[in-house]
């Protein structure tokens, strides 16, 4: 019974041989993340204790919690989610069909090229003014910058996906009877879903990252418009509320994301 | 016997920088309808390249390439192609792997299923028909490709180092169960491979190829009896024809 007396006195380890590292190494992250996330308030907490000019989060607590009640969390949320959707969807599709032409047709590729190799050296924001003066003030040219962000960041990724797809596998469809529409709809667009899926998540943390800014510069609601008015009044707690609810937002829906992305490439090898 | 693929003086240059590299200089070769010829050679001999010739994924720079007595001129169901990559559509399950080649012909729904399922069960894959290929291990993968080859109903096979990637076990396991198959059910089949004694133990005639340029070097007819089985594998017959394929192949 050498297999009894090798087994070690660890609790739970009743079957050693089989992968039990996992749940358990899971677990221990998380553990550790929420020692960090509690470590972080600790630190926040003390530093604004010892007299920075920082509200404690008990203050931001409460401060969210009256934007709360009093429904201009909601409203600035509502106006920021909003304009990052519209922005982001609509730069995403957009992507998704020129990434795709310009990687199944070289005339698309050296039509597009030129322009988004260029625009993708300017900073969204740098069109903010031009937009402003073109499009007015209202929403279009708001949704119109987060829509070039996102595009820009997601375009690439597509045609990258698309040129990668595997020779042999376009070559089985091909072998199979498959013709050129086919091959696109059931082969082409599928292996490159990855590739897609990590440029959208690039695209929307650009997308977050230009809406905020877009919004200090001209909007009349939104969490970047609430922080920068409560900047003229040294609000900070308001600020703050504003750049947690930023983050939380931002982080839920690169999760969201990350989730339905990891749904539809479940096929994938892990590496 | 009639002819089933027809090889009429076929070249393939490629340029590789400013000189040209011949991977198959005038080959000229007949396989006949329901034959099992087995394509041997070092690297570089083309052996590869006439397959994809053959499989329309190629075209000759010279002579022609004849099936049925047509000339080849794209790929197309009728001539079924396993690579050694396997090449099986990652996203999709065995069964619908096995069934791609069905969807793309149009075939009903339900009749697509009975095909699969029965292709399924002769490569042995029934308890993993709804498994994705990362959960299977090289062989069952390449067993999965071929009933994915087979469930468009080929007349001909052809067949990439389809075993070059997996273990010797696994192999000579996959060669019985691919004679089996053949033997119940058939079929011209082009099989390219770099191991004598496996081109030697599958085909009715093993052609050897040299390289630089890539060329036909030698036929050798195998006449050994199918099934073939383990005590043909031990025969000295066995033993006389690999040897004689291993002199074509290492001393050309």
């Amino acid at each position: 019974m050498a297999v009894l007396t090798d087994a070690p006195a660890r609790p739970g380890a009743q079957a050693p041989v089989r992968h039990t590292g996992r749940p358990d190494r899971r677990r221990t992250l998380l553990l550790l993340n929420l020692v960090s996330i509690a470590a972080g308030i600790g630190l926040w907490w003390g530093l604004a204790r010892a007299g920075l000019q920082f509200p404690t989060p008990a203050e931001v607590a409460a401060q969210a919690w009256t934007m709360a009640g009093d429904g201009t969390l909601l409203d600035d949320a509502t106006a920021s989610l909003g304009r990052v959707l519209a922005g982001f969807l609509l730069g995403s599709a957009a992507a998704v069909v020129v990434g795709f032409l310009m990687g199944w047709y070289t005339v698309a590729r050296g039509l597009f090229e030129p322009w988004i190799q260029f625009f993708r050296t300017i900073p969204p924001l740098a069109m903010l003014p031009l937009v402003l003066v073109l499009l007015g003030i209202d929403e279009t040219p708001k949704i119109f910058v987060i829509f070039l962000a996102a595009f820009l960041a997601c375009v690439i990724s597509t045609y990258q996906g698309v040129v990668s797809v595997e020779r042999t596998l376009i070559a089985a469809a091909q072998v199979l009877g498959a013709k050129d529409g086919t091959i696109f709809a059931r082969v082409v667009v599928p292996a490159s879903t990855p590739f897609i899926l990590v440029g959208m998540r690039v695209g929307l943390g650009s997308a977050w990252a230009t809406l905020v800014a877009a919004e200090l510069l001209a909007a009349q609601e939104g969490l970047g418009h609430r922080m920068q008015s409560a900047q003229l009044y040294y609000d900070l707690p308001t600020i703050f509320v504003g750049i947690i609810s930023i983050g939380v937002l931002g982080l839920l829906m690169d999760r969201l994301l990350q989730l339905a992305g990891s749904r539809v490439t479940r096929w994938q090898e892990q590496r | 016997m009639t002819t089933k693929i027809s090889v009429r003086e076929v070249s393939r240059v490629f340029p590789v920088g400013r000189q040209d590299f011949t991977a198959l200089d005038r080959v000229s070769l007949d396989i006949a309808d329901n034959e099992f010829v087995t394509l041997v050679g070092p690297s570089g001999c083309g052996k590869s390249t006439l397959l994809n010739i053959l499989a329309g994924l190629d075209h000759p720079t010279a002579g022609t390439a004849l099936v049925d007595g047509r000339p080849v001129s794209g790929p197309g169901p009728e001539r079924g192609v396993i690579f050694q990559q396997y090449a099986l559509f990652p996203w999709l399950t065995v069964r619908q792997n096995v069934e791609f080649g069905l969807r793309t012909a149009g075939v009903g729904r339900r009749e697509r299923r009975e095909t699969a399922e029965h292709f399924i069960r002769l490569v042995g894959l029934e308890q993993f028909a709804d498994a994705l290929p990362k959960t299977l291990s090289g062989g069952m993968k390449q067993r999965c490709a071929i009933a994915r080859a087979y469930a468009v109903d080929p007349s001909i096979l052809l067949m990439d180092e389809p075993f070059g990637a997996l273990d010797a076990l696994t192999r000579v396991r996959l060669q019985e169960q691919l004679l089996a198959t053949w033997n119940a059910d058939r079929r011209t089949v082009v099989f390219v491979t770099h191991d004598v004694d496996e081109a030697v133990y599958l085909a009715n005639r093993v052609i050897v190829m040299a390289a630089r340029p890539g060329r036909v070097f030698e036929v050798v007819d195998v006449d050994l009896p199918y099934p073939r089985t383990e005590k043909i594998r031990l025969s000295p017959e066995f033993a006389a024809l690999r040897n004689r394929v291993w002199q074509a192949v290492y001393h050309q």
